[in-house]
């Protein structure tokens, strides 16, 4: 396959960053996405050419590095990560738009490398149980309903890659959060926290410069992990509980 | 160099209690002066920094990737095992101690492996309490699954992403602690060298990714948890950023890297298929419960597998290991699965390749069933693969997955370098020659959570609190060490890729060390290697500026550590002359084709010394005076 690539390229933070645009031929259908990069890269060190910087680690779509907004869609036309995308689906002689993720709270910091540190400090907000390791009890002392342990383990599976900020009009974060605060809010050991921690998330989710969430759901349509939006919904309930009504009734 | 695995006296069921006893203790209120530094935020490291700062310990903690969060760890799917016996199969601590020993074909520690065992009952204990959404039972109780080399079900699970699931875990931990101001997290920082002043190792020099600018960190102990380094393949199940850069420098600096050659190839991996690729994905061994592995009995048929009757197929596995058929060990499977495919019994296009069929399973259990436990798997598969799992048989491979080798460390965890801990798939161990399915996971918290809290705070205990000042001329050295590498690697100007040097080198290993091993070859690796790297440092193009974020200079300077680390992983295969575990050395083997043993003389742990530039490294030896189990010949059948 031959493609025309244009690829966001950006030095640094401050830098201003333009469309590059590239032809490569020999593209196998077979290739995954971030393989069809590497052919590039390849190229570029090749001519001495500074080689395109994209974030990506464990290529079986897990790890939640890999970024890139693919002809305008958050991980491209496929259901999945970019490491996850093949070229299969894509046309020979197509033109391919490759940008970073887009939002105020992941500033570019290089070619298609965002800074979602963001993320991490919504985590360090309140993401947790507060237990220490050494007093745990044992692993069969509590236990959990099998339909609210699926249930918590269909929201912990988000990779925090991302994808729902980048495809929401809004720069919204509702779909990540509500992920972290649906999958410990289910779970017997998270209970005891669980008003404090949605107050906390929500705030830092705000302070960090995430918009807010007017129900698009572009986010539920292009998370790799099909997290559903319906965790939103549960968290704003959750919100509203803890915040309406301070102490539990 | 003699070396002093410190290993306590006494019973084996009491050593680490009694280590424990004698073991100093830090007052609380001094914990605060004390840094420690952790390279990794893996399930290892992770899991270390937020004991440790749970403690009291100021913690700084460093990766590569742009979030703790994204360590490798997070890729493991299938389970962690624990010998709960909430079966009531007959697990218990013993027999996971047995299996596991027997697993790495008695080249374990076995004093290690106990307190391994003994550990991770608390393990699921502490993982339940931070949330870890565990598979349950309708009744609400944790389930579990078989892996290969147990006739216990003792493996816990989250669907097939259970890594990932006790990471976050550990990250939810490490967050609570860098809320707290108890942690200092450094994310795309990478780990250029030790630094070690007056035999003690004081801190590490890292470069940030980001800026491109080299840092000087100084603490009072470091612990390397920096994963495996099985992408020195260039082909693996790991991640592309794994590298053995942290381990290869603290070798580099007198830290003995022990047994490297040990290798684990997994049996069940998608096939390579093309000379493009970047990285081989696992298809998790716990699809073994329900698949049945076969390849066709006629060598070259290619009729598709629906087409071949039953009568036509050979199920190997349960043919040649009936009591654990499909649940044989890694090694075994693997070396099983080539043995086929060299007889011509292979399948899919290039006949590198068998069958894992679902179909009984499915007819059995129902699709719905099948797709509960395995629905990632099987829809990872169908994206790669283009096929779909549930109506015709995965195919897979062999592939290199998990290193057993790593920095040699005592009984408690540290190197041979006092200050220098190392944890998880960085270390050697407790895997012995072959490590089970689902034991890393555990191995890593245990490290983490477990062990290293406690001997890492008596090493504290005898040293001075904030002693270490990165304004120490060693500091200063190294640092310009690091400086004058990666300037050198930007001179070059070559015209060739650090990928395309990488590449080569994976094949060249991965064709004289991988899953069967020659003196002739080995030889003939030792030959290549060095040439390789002479070319590569004539010949490597890394454009772009050290200022700044420049990814083509960090695979560079990992690319040209692996092509170091090859030739003491290759040296120290041709040394051991025997076949163990994943290590099969052609000459070495039973009638049968078994790896045979040879514990009158090679019941040790190799572990290599670094002597300087150009010199051949220093052979040191371990012996391992097995104490509790008498080896036997390891028999699956
Ligand atoms: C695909 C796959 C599936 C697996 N499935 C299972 C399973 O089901 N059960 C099981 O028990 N085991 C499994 N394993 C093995 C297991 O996952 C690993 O052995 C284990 O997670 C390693 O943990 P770790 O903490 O030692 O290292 P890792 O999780 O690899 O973490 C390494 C850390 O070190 C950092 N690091 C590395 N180098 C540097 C450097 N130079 N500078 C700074 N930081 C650095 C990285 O950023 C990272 O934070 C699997 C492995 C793979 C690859
Ligand atoms: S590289 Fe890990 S999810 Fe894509």
């Amino acid at each position: 396959m031959k493609l025309h690539l244009k690829i966001w390229r950006q030095k640094g933070p401050t830098d201003q960053g333009q469309f590059e645009n590239h032809t490569i031929d020999g593209i196998i259908p077979d290739m995954s996405f971030l393989e069809m990069m590497d052919v590039l890269n390849v190229k570029l060190a090749s001519e001495g050419k500074q080689t395109i910087a994209f974030d990506h680690d464990c290529r079986e779509g897990i790890c939640g590095s890999c970024s890139m907004m693919i002809n305008g869609r958050a991980h491209g036309p496929t259901r999945g990560t970019t490491c996850q995308t093949y070229m299969r689906n894509f046309r020979d002689g197509q033109t391919i738009v490759i940008e970073p993720w887009r939002a105020m709270a992941f500033p570019v910091m290089c070619d298609l490398v965002v800074d979602r540190s963001s993320f991490d400090r919504i985590q360090q907000a309140g993401g947790y149980v507060s237990v220490n390791v050494g007093g745990a009890p044992d692993g069969n002392s509590v236990p959990v309903s099998k339909v609210n342990a699926d249930l918590a383990m269909d929201a912990a599976q988000c990779i925090g890659c991302g994808a729902c900020v980048a495809a929401c009009k809004n720069a919204s974060a509702m779909l990540f959060v509500a992920a972290k605060v649906g999958h410990l809010g289910l779970l017997p050991q998270g209970e005891a926290e669980a008003r404090d921690r949605v107050k906390k998330m929500v705030s830092r989710m705000d302070a960090e410069g995430f918009g807010n969430c007017t129900n698009h759901y572009e986010c539920e349509a292009v998370c790799p992990k099909e997290i559903s939006a319906d965790f939103i919904s549960k968290m704003n309930r959750d919100y509203l509980g803890a915040t309406v009504f301070p102490k539990p009734m | 160099m003699k070396l002093d695995p410190r290993v306590p006296a006494g019973p084996l069921a009491e050593k680490w209690d009694r280590c424990k006893m004698e073991m100093k203790l830090v007052n609380p209120a001094n914990k605060r002066k004390y840094h420690v530094i952790v390279v990794g935020t893996g399930l290892a490291g992770g899991a270390c920094a937020a004991s440790l700062a749970e403690l009291g310990y100021q913690v700084s903690t460093f990766c590569y990737q742009d979030s703790p969060r994204r360590a490798h760890s997070i890729a493991a799917q299938g389970g962690i095992n624990a010998a709960k016996n909430y079966r009531n199969d007959g697990d218990s601590v013993e027999r996971l101690f047995l299996d596991t020993i027997k697993g790495g074909d008695y080249r374990a520690r076995e004093s290690n492996v106990y307190r391994l065992a003994q550990n991770s009952v608390n393990i699921i204990d502490q993982c339940v309490a931070q949330g870890v959404p565990f598979a349950r039972e309708y009744g609400g109780q944790l389930d579990n699954r078989s892996f290969g080399g147990a006739q216990v079900s003792r493996t816990f699970y989250c669907r097939g992403q259970t890594g990932q699931q006790l990471l976050l875990g550990a990250y939810s931990s490490l967050n609570r602690q860098i809320e707290q101001g108890n942690v200092k997290s450094h994310p795309r920082h990478e780990m250029m060298d030790l630094v070690v002043v007056d035999g003690k190792a004081k801190g590490i020099i890292v470069r940030d990714s980001v800026t491109g600018q080299i840092e000087r960190h100084s603490a009072d102990a470091v612990v390397l948890a920096s994963g495996g380094y099985g992408t020195v393949y260039f082909l693996s199940t790991n991640a592309m950023g794994c590298n053995v850069s942290a381990t290869f420098r603290a070798y580099k600096r007198g830290a003995l890297f022990a047994n490297p050659c040990y290798t684990q190839i997994h049996p069940t991996c998608i096939p390579v298929n093309g000379d493009y690729q970047s990285k081989l994905t696992l298809m998790s061994e716990s699809l073994r419960n329900d698949g049945r592995i076969w390849v066709p009995q006629k060598p070259g048929d290619n009729r598709p597998p629906a087409s071949i009757p039953e009568s036509e197929r050979d199920y190997y596995l349960e043919r040649k290991y009936p009591s654990y058929g499909n649940l044989a060990p890694r090694d075994i499977s693997s070396r099983a699965a080539k043995e086929a495919c060299d007889q011509g019994k292979g399948v899919g296009q290039t006949g590198r390749g068998v069958y894992l069929d679902f179909a009984d399973a499915i007819g059995r259990l129902g699709q719905k069933t099948i797709a509960e436990r395995y629905g990632n798997l099987f829809d990872m598969y169908a994206h790669i693969t283009g096929e779909n799992p549930y109506q015709s048989p995965m195919r897979i491979y062999p592939a290199v997955h998990y290193v057993m080798g790593g920095l040699w460390v005592d009984y408690r965890l540290m190197s041979n370098i006092p200050g220098l801990f190392v944890l998880g798939e960085a270390n050697f161990s407790d895997h012995g020659a072959n490590r089970l399915g689902a034991s890393a996971l555990m191995q890593g918290l245990a490290d983490g959570y477990f062990t290293a809290p406690y001997t890492i705070t008596d090493y504290l205990a005898g040293v001075k609190p904030g002693s270490s000042d990165v304004k120490a001329t060693e500091f200063a050295q190294a640092e310009s060490d690091v400086s004058q590498r990666l300037k050198k690697l930007q001179d070059v100007k070559g015209k060739h890729s650090s990928q395309a040097f990488h590449r080569e080198l994976g094949k060249l290993v991965w064709e004289y060390c991988g899953m069967a091993r020659t003196k002739e070859g080995l030889t003939k690796a030792l030959g290549l290697i060095p040439e390789l790297r002479e070319r590569f440092w004539k010949e490597v193009s890394v454009p772009g500026s050290g200022a700044g974020m420049n990814q083509g200079l960090e695979n560079a300077a990992r690319v040209a550590d692996f092509l170091e680390f090859a030739e003491v992983m290759c040296t120290d295969a041709i040394t051991r002359e025997e076949s163990c575990g994943a290590h099969f050395r052609e000459e070495y083997q039973t009638e049968e084709g078994e790896a045979q043993r040879n514990d009158a003389e090679y019941s040790f742990v190799s572990a290599w010394e670094y002597a300087g530039e150009g010199k051949a490294p220093i052979w040191n030896k371990e012996p391992l005076n097995p104490e509790f189990v008498k080896p036997s010949v390891r028999s699956y059948k």
